[in-house]
């Protein structure tokens, strides 16, 4: 660990300012090889730096540099971040001038990893991180701060403290078991000790729910037959929301056509076969096409014509749709109305255009409220927001679950204890105080380039 | 010149002169009183918890001290019994006339093994390796290895209440330059502390105010060697007495007048074993406090009051004692005093109980930092055979932490180092449910029978026990349960729930009611009591002993993850500078060990991991 690692730390082109971080040992010089300016070696700690990234004497980019010397700094090495102006081109243009002068590109969550390995942070600190990362909301970046300043981590703890009480007593009892001085933890105790752990754990899972919608953002399917309006709904949505758009190459998922944003929480439009397609290639209304998307779909929005009669094909969809969270758009309203709203007696329906400016606001209003979203926020933020933490505290679900099967069956507590203390190493695992050996690969393989 | 000196005959000295003397090794076993060999000058008792398991694993390595045990205590008792098998553990009343006595004739038994008395001043050291040592007269004796096992006699001072003595138990010479030549040669020392109750006269204490404490009414021996030597119907009693208020008040009000309390003492004492001036501070709550009366030989009678250890001065002490409900007009034979003693900083040795410093010479017992009869015999045992195989120039006997409470005791001291005396305790050992009471000599028989302490007849009974062990599981997992008309009697006889459908017999023993007795009537299991006891807890705690396993795997694939003795930690740069300091001064032997080392943290092994990878490559 003793290289230099460099990234672009800020989502490619959003925003008029690129940031490139450099850290390690040679971080200074390095920077310092590559800019005009003062002397970057010899200025204080913790100072912002006028002057220009160049190349052979020719000037690349107009920058600010930010000098930040070890240990008081995010991965406890020197770090120096580049402000690039130049937009994506010039930055990637100073990202390569590092890479040619000494620095390599970082892994995928490495100033995190950095500043954990270097014990700048503790583990479910540098989760959060990684979600603060990943987050291009509002909502989750709000979760992310709140997990950074250890609200989880405390519930955890001490619940932990709980634990290692229990635990304790136990052992009091197997080493001592002459004295009088410790409660006797017998079999009933023992049961009774239990059920309010499994109480806690089972309220941290239950926000596990809300954080997984806050942190991923909430999948919906725009589907309904070829020239329904699918493709200027979702144009629509993503004009009105433009910031928030990742429709760049390879920035998202290939699934994902669009992401936007509501109140903070984010929707993820997913691709149901060839929705931005231009050609009007007359096809058969894509049921089966539309199935895959439908599946990934945490609600479905089958867009239907105003202008237009029901089809039978259309009829299969909203059948298919019986068992599947979702509301019905009818767009087109601003022309006549051709459509029969007979077969749609027990549908939720939202009317709308994409022609007028306010054509596609019941349809954000449907979304808001399914989700209950303005609930969500006002809600604290104790949320458990990654897949591994939900995994661990599921496992200790199941072995307390397990214990509280076997106390019935009168395993000796001793034996009991085992379990137990199995279940404070996985909590403790979710905080970082124990060690495993797969958890830090497992864990940083989870960021995203650059911190 | 011999093979091995074995400085001190305490309970280390004994078991490393004798397994030295037995694997054939001429031997020489130096104490400054013959009479004080196997001298037990604290509580009269041997084994305990987790202790009495080591007891059981130094036999099934064939050291000694549980075969004498055997022979000399008047009250045996299995502790935990009522709770799960991995937590029970012998405990023995010892006569502490007989246990010595005994031990001393073993010793004088053993071939190639010679005992003379003599007070050992100096080592003599080449070359980094020890060669011999200086006796007080300047006699030197040479020997290719030495084990130091000098107890608590370094530097050693008694103190009772303002008083400070210098010497050690039983007012025996203390050692007063081995520890400062050792600081010489290098070695960090770090002064200790405990202490010992009054001796009371029993004749002199009215018993019937007391609750009585009966031994076990069924047999036990501490030996896999042995049968038991006692009568169950025959066992002295031991008693329970408790403080009260009055007691209290009068440790609360001469608080200052004892050594501990008025600042006499230096040492850091043991917080499982406080004594009652410290109980009475730190709990001020409780209104009273146990206390036990213990015989010490069936010669005298002098009766240890455990639980009532203090450095108050006599006439406190007297005070105290007369507090006592039936002790109102009690003789103390001997007054209770704290001792001060040097002991060497055990980061400072390899897991093989050899010194970093100094080649082929060992430490074992309380010179390292540990307390106990127990933890004192068994590093002995293992200083005593890792000597020996270091002669032979073979690999050491390192036991895991997955194989023996010594394995975990040596592994604690040589990695995490103690800033008290260390006793062993249940809780750690991370695998406890396979050190069992029960199976040591599962466990160790083979080491015993490898380096040459257990012989043929005695290994080839493990052998044929492991063989039956497994017959009998077999059939009981292949013999389905026959719901005949006798044998739906049987159940309804022992009020037991009919199965439903068919099950193997292993199936029905899983069931939370089922026993072993139980099945014996429902299915002829020609095996021994012995053998149906193992196949009973392996059936019974399957699943449990399966999970145990998968966590040993985790660990010995840790183990497995070698850290190479010339690694240079100052060339690894992210690694935190408390980090670097621990291994460096610790060096770990396996990536396990490293990360058991206190205040080298994930972070760090993730450093060193990935260091090693870089450097050395094949650590996967």
């Amino acid at each position: 660990m003793n290289d230099n690692i460099c990234a672009i730390s800020t989502p490619l082109g959003v925003g008029a300012i690129s940031i490139i971080r450099v850290s390690g040992p040679q971080s200074i010089n390095i920077v310092n090889s590559i800019f005009e300016g003062k002397d970057l070696t010899k200025v204080k700690s913790h100072t912002i730096n006028y002057g220009f990234i160049s190349e052979n004497g020719k000037n690349v980019d107009e920058v600010l540099v930010s000098v930040m010397k070890a240990p008081r700094t995010y991965t406890k090495e020197d770090i120096v971040e580049i402000n690039c102006h130049g937009g994506l081109s010039t930055t990637n243009k100073v990202l390569e001038l590092l890479l040619t002068n000494g620095c390599r590109l970082a892994q995928g969550g490495e100033f995190t990893k950095r500043a954990f390995l270097n014990g700048r942070i503790d583990l479910v600190q540098a989760e959060a991180v990684g979600d603060l990362i990943n987050s291009t909301t509002e909502e989750a970046r709000r979760l992310s701060l709140s997990q950074i300043e250890g609200e989880l981590s405390k519930k955890i703890k001490t619940l932990r403290k709980k634990i290692v009480e229990l635990l304790a007593n136990i052992a009091v009892n197997i080493d001592y078991p002459e004295y009088e001085d410790a409660e006797d933890v017998t079999t009933n105790v023992f049961k009774n000790k239990l059920e309010p752990i499994i109480d806690e754990i089972k309220s941290i899972l239950l926000t596990a729910k809300d954080g997984k919608i806050i942190k991923d953002g909430i999948n919906v399917a725009l589907i309904g037959r070829p020239n329904v309006g699918k493709s200027s709904i979702l144009n629509k949505l993503l004009d009105e929301d433009k910031a928030i758009v990742s429709n760049i190459e390879g920035t998202t998922r290939d699934t994902v056509e669009g992401t936007i944003s509501l109140k903070g929480i984010k929707f993820n439009f997913i691709d149901t076969a060839g929705i931005r397609k231009t050609n009007n290639e007359i096809e058969q209304i894509g049921v089966n096409k539309s199935k895959k998307a439908i599946q990934n779909a945490d609600i479905v929005i089958l867009v239907l014509d105003y202008n237009e009669k029901i089809s039978d094909d259309e009829i299969k969809l909203i059948e298919s749709l019986e068992k599947i969270s979702h509301f019905i758009f009818i767009n087109k309203n601003d022309q006549p109305k051709k459509i029969d709203l007979n077969n749609l007696t027990d549908q939720e329906l939202v009317y709308g255009n994409t022609v007028e400016i306010d054509g596609i606001k019941m349809l954000k209003d449907k979304l808001i409220e399914k989700f209950n979203i303005n609930k969500i926020s006002a809600r604290d933020f104790t949320y458990v927001s990654n897949a591994r933490q939900i995994s661990l505290l599921k496992n200790s679900l199941g072995i307390l679950n397990e214990l509280r099967t076997q106390v019935l069956n009168n395993v000796p507590v001793d034996i009991l204890e085992i379990d137990l203390k199995k279940v404070f190493d996985l909590l403790g695992e979710i905080t970082g105080e124990t060690y495993k050996d797969e958890l830090l690969d497992e864990l940083f393989s989870n960021f995203c380039l650059g911190k | 010149m011999y093979d091995v000196i074995v400085v001190g005959g305490g309970h280390a000295g004994c078991e490393a002169s004798y397994a030295c003397s037995k694997i054939g090794k001429k031997t020489l076993l130096v104490t400054s009183n013959i009479k004080n060999i196997a001298d037990m000058p604290c509580n009269p008792s041997i084994g305990g918890t987790a202790k009495g398991i080591v007891v059981r694993e130094i036999d099934a390595l064939g050291g000694i001290m549980g075969k004498i045990a055997d022979k000399s205590h008047f009250q045996i008792k299995m502790l935990n019994s009522k709770k799960g098998p991995a937590v029970r553990s012998l405990r023995a009343q010892i006569d502490k006339k007989i246990y010595p006595k005994l031990m001393l004739k073993e010793l004088q038994k053993q071939a190639n093994l010679q005992i003379i008395e003599a007070m050992v001043e100096d080592l003599i050291i080449e070359n980094g390796a020890i060669k011999g040592i200086i006796m007080e007269d300047n006699t030197k004796i040479y020997a290719k290895a030495v084990i130091l096992t000098t107890g608590t006699y370094l530097r050693s001072q008694i103190l009772i209440g303002s008083k400070k003595t210098p010497g050690g138990p039983h007012g025996e010479k203390e050692s007063k330059n081995l520890s400062n030549k050792l600081k010489q040669y290098g070695f960090e020392i770090q002064r200790l502390k405990t202490g010992t109750p009054p001796r009371i006269d029993v004749s002199t204490v009215n018993l019937k105010d007391l609750t009585i404490e009966e031994g076990d009414k069924e047999y036990y021996t501490f030996s896999f060697d042995n049968s038991p030597f006692y009568n169950i119907n025959e066992q002295e009693k031991c008693y329970l007495v408790y403080t009260n208020a009055n007691t209290h008040k009068i440790i609360r009000e001469n608080l200052s007048k004892s050594s501990m309390y008025g600042g006499y003492v230096e040492g850091v004492g043991p917080r499982y074993c406080p004594s009652i001036e410290d109980k009475i501070v730190r709990f001020s709550d409780k209104e009273r406090h146990q206390l036990f009366l213990e015989p010490e030989s069936k010669e005298n009678n002098e009766w240890y009051l455990q639980g009532f250890s203090t450095s108050m001065p006599y006439n406190i002490q007297e005070k105290m004692v007369h507090s006592l409900k039936g002790f109102e007009n009690a003789k103390i034979i001997k007054y209770a005093y704290a001792i001060e003693y040097d002991a060497l900083n055990p980061l400072q040795l390899k897991p093989s109980l050899e010194t970093k410093i100094i080649s082929n010479l060992f430490t074992a017992g309380q010179i390292n930092g540990t307390s106990g009869y127990e933890e004192a015999a068994c590093q002995g045992l293992i200083a005593g055979i890792n000597a020996c195989l270091k002669l032979d120039s073979k690999e050491p006997l390192v036991l895991k932490r997955n194989e023996a409470y010594i394995g975990v005791l040596i592994d604690d001291l040589v990695t995490k180092g103690t800033q008290e005396p260390y006793r062993l305790l249940t809780s750690r050992a991370e695998y406890r449910l396979i050190l069992r009471n029960d199976n040591a000599d599962r466990r160790l028989r083979k080491y015993g029978y490898q380096v040459g302490l257990i012989s043929d007849s005695q290994y080839k009974k493990i052998v044929i026990k492991e063989k039956n062990i497994k017959a009998a599981i077999n059939k009981l997992s292949t013999s389905n349960l026959k719901l005949t008309k006798e044998v739906i009697e049987v159940f309804k006889e022992n009020n037991i729930e009919i199965p439903t459908f068919s099950i193997s017999m292993s199936q029905l023993l899983k069931r939370p009611k089922i026993h072993m007795d139980f099945i014996k009537k429902l299915i002829d299991l020609d095996f021994s009591d012995e053998i149906l006891d193992q196949v009973s807890i392996e059936i019974k705690y399957e699943g449990y002993i399966a999970k145990t396993y998968k966590e040993v795997e985790k660990l010995l694939n840790l183990e497995s993850k070698k850290i190479p003795d010339d690694i240079d930690y100052d060339k690894i740069l992210n690694l935190a500078s408390e980090a670097k300091q621990k291994l460096k001064i610790i060096k770990p032997a396996t990536i396990a060990q490293a990360t058991r080392i206190s205040g080298v943290n994930p972070a760090d092994i993730s450093v060193l991991s990935i260091y090693l990878k870089k450097e050395y490559g094949k650590n996967e």
